[in-house]
């Protein structure tokens, strides 16, 4: 089943209160799955340092030293800051990808979770409750994020197999659903050097879409053609550095509203997740339409750009 | 009237409270409120109560209701009115996918638009929607009337048995073996009346009507793939 919140700030006020928020319509999720959880949160490093989010089993022992042996390697200046079983590395402006090919290196038994210039993902096992509880979630403010509880189906209840999936740099992808030819997808995006570590359905998803872009698509052009490429049921949520993005399937079996207000445009797999949110009585609340990809960003005004199903 | 906080009380407690109205109950109506999305609110009715619902609500609202008149004074979730046997829904706001699923009888109204697959199955119900339908709405329709006020998305009737569907927009695109047919005397009185019991402004004679091409009931090999 699989819940999906997003939320997207246009008022800044809101933005201290964006982990808060999250959370809470995250945990309303709960029931849609109740595995294993993890959130996206967009937020600029004070300094504009680029960040690449590490989780490990045994972070004491991971962790130690890492910011100076990845400062050696980038040859600038690197700060870690811990979170439970995560940790971000704080990597000079625009090292970010550099620091994660660095990294299977220096540290081995690292995970990367995600990497990019304002972009964090924290996921576990577990409730959405007790995985936001762990990470602090509620006190991280931001710009947007997008959150995920999961009810597994296509692979094992591991956190690399928790959601969102980070695709490129400061891009991330969240589904509701399964995909029914990602084994075979797989083998094809293997077979063009794409890394993919997991038997996961969206994490095949989330490689197609880096694939697309790696070979010159723009996010929009690389969900149009998911739509072409991607068999079986989907919602996908998609997080951007300045935005987010929603595309369903042309059958759309699997439920989405969408809220908006002066103040947020949110997402929910259902309207009960955008309940407590500000001014929400007032807002426009509709159902994305299928096979439409939708785009919200502080850069531009919104566009749904249709594809015929 | 009796009023039921959701919030405060929960939805166990209110669908056996209303559950347990026999049919000459003197509690007739009833208010509902702090819905916030609410799965199964007030499903399985089955006495000549009147319910209204203050705010939207998720899954299978008013599912199975006998008898009962349901007004939802916000959207409704998937699968509103689900199989419904008898009694009226009524929804001013918008319903999400298959509403009116599989329902027997009765009375759906939906003021906004209804998502895809609405009256999905439909065995006997009359659905009015003021707004516009979704992609694969009738589909498997067996019997009674869909009115659609408004546009239909694709695929309408795909598959239908002998449900009438009334559309006064366009059509996005027909279904397999549904095709527009001819309106009728009767079908115009049919529909000035369901019109007039959904309290929707429009002129029966606006419409066009569709319904089966009879052409899946037995086996063609021009059919097989």
């Amino acid at each position: 089943m699989c819940g999906i919140v997003g939320l997207f700030l246009k008022d800044r006020a809101l933005e201290p209160h964006l982990g808060a928020l999250l959370t809470d319509m995250l945990i309303t999720m709960t029931d849609r799955g109740p595995d294993s959880a993890g959130i996206a949160i967009y937020r600029a490093d004070a300094e504009g340092r680029s960040k690449l989010t590490v989780q490990a089993e045994d972070g004491d022992t991971a962790f130690a030293g890492l910011a100076d042996k990845m400062a050696a390697a980038l040859g600038g200046s690197v700060t870690l800051s811990r979170n439970d079983t995560h940790a971000v590395l704080h990597v000079p402006p625009g090292q970010a990808e550099e620091a994660r090919r660095k990294i299977r290196d220096l540290a081995p038994d690292v995970r990367v979770m995600s990497f990019g210039d304002t972009l964090e993902i924290y996921k576990e096992v577990g409730l959405p409750k007790d995985v936001a509880a762990r990470f602090n979630i509620p006190s991280i403010s931001g710009t947007h994020g997008i959150g995920h509880t999961r009810m597994a189906t296509e692979s094992a209840v591991t956190t690399m197999g928790a959601h969102p999936f980070n695709t490129g740099s400061d891009q991330c992808l969240v589904h509701n659903g399964s995909l029914s030819n990602h084994n075979s997808l797989r083998r094809k995006l293997q077979r063009e050097g794409i890394h993919i570590e997991t038997m996961n359905d969206t994490e095949v998803g989330a490689a197609y879409l880096t694939w697309k872009m790696q070979n010159g698509a723009t996010l929009g052009e690389a969900l149009e053609a998911s739509l072409d490429d991607l068999d079986g049921f989907f919602n996908f949520v998609v997080g951007t550095k300045d935005g987010f993005g929603v595309v369903r399937d042309p059958i759309a079996c699997k439920p989405a509203v969408m809220a908006e207000t002066d103040q947020f445009v949110a997402f929910g797999s259902e309207y009960r997740a955008l309940v407590n949110l500000p001014g929400i009585d007032d807002a426009k609340v509709w159902e994305p339409e299928p096979a439409t990809v939708y785009f919200w960003s502080h850069e531009q005004t919104p566009k749904p750009n249709k594809k015929a199903a | 009237m009796q009023t039921y906080d959701l919030e405060a009380s929960g939805l166990r407690g209110l669908n056996a409270a209303l559950h347990a109205q026999a049919k000459d109950t003197n509690q007739t109506a009833w208010e509902i409120i702090n819905p916030k999305g609410s799965h199964a609110v007030a499903v399985g009715l089955d006495a000549p109560i009147e319910v209204t619902v203050k705010g939207s609500t998720g899954y299978y609202t008013a599912g199975m209701n006998k008898q009962a008149t349901v007004n939802v004074q916000g959207s409704a979730g998937p699968g509103v009115a689900e199989n419904m046997m008898s009694g009226t829904v009524i929804i001013e706001g918008d319903a999400s996918q298959y509403a009116g699923a599989t329902g027997h009888g009765g009375l759906l109204v939906i003021k906004g638009n209804a998502s895809s697959r609405c009256g999905i199955s439909m065995k006997g119900i009359d659905i009015v929607v003021h707004g516009n339908v979704g992609h694969m709405s009738a589909f498997m329709a067996q019997s009674g009337n869909l009115v659609v006020c408004g546009d239909a998305g694709d695929a309408l009737g795909d598959s239908i048995y002998e449900a009438r569907l009334f559309v006064r927009g366009s059509v996005k695109s027909l279904g397999a073996d549904c095709v527009e047919k001819d309106m009728r005397p009767e079908h115009l009185e049919l529909l000035r009346d369901l019109l007039e019991r959904a309290g929707a402004d429009a002129k029966p004679e606006e419409f066009k009507r569709y319904g089966s091409a009879r052409q899946l009931y037995n086996f063609k090999v021009d059919n097989a793939y």
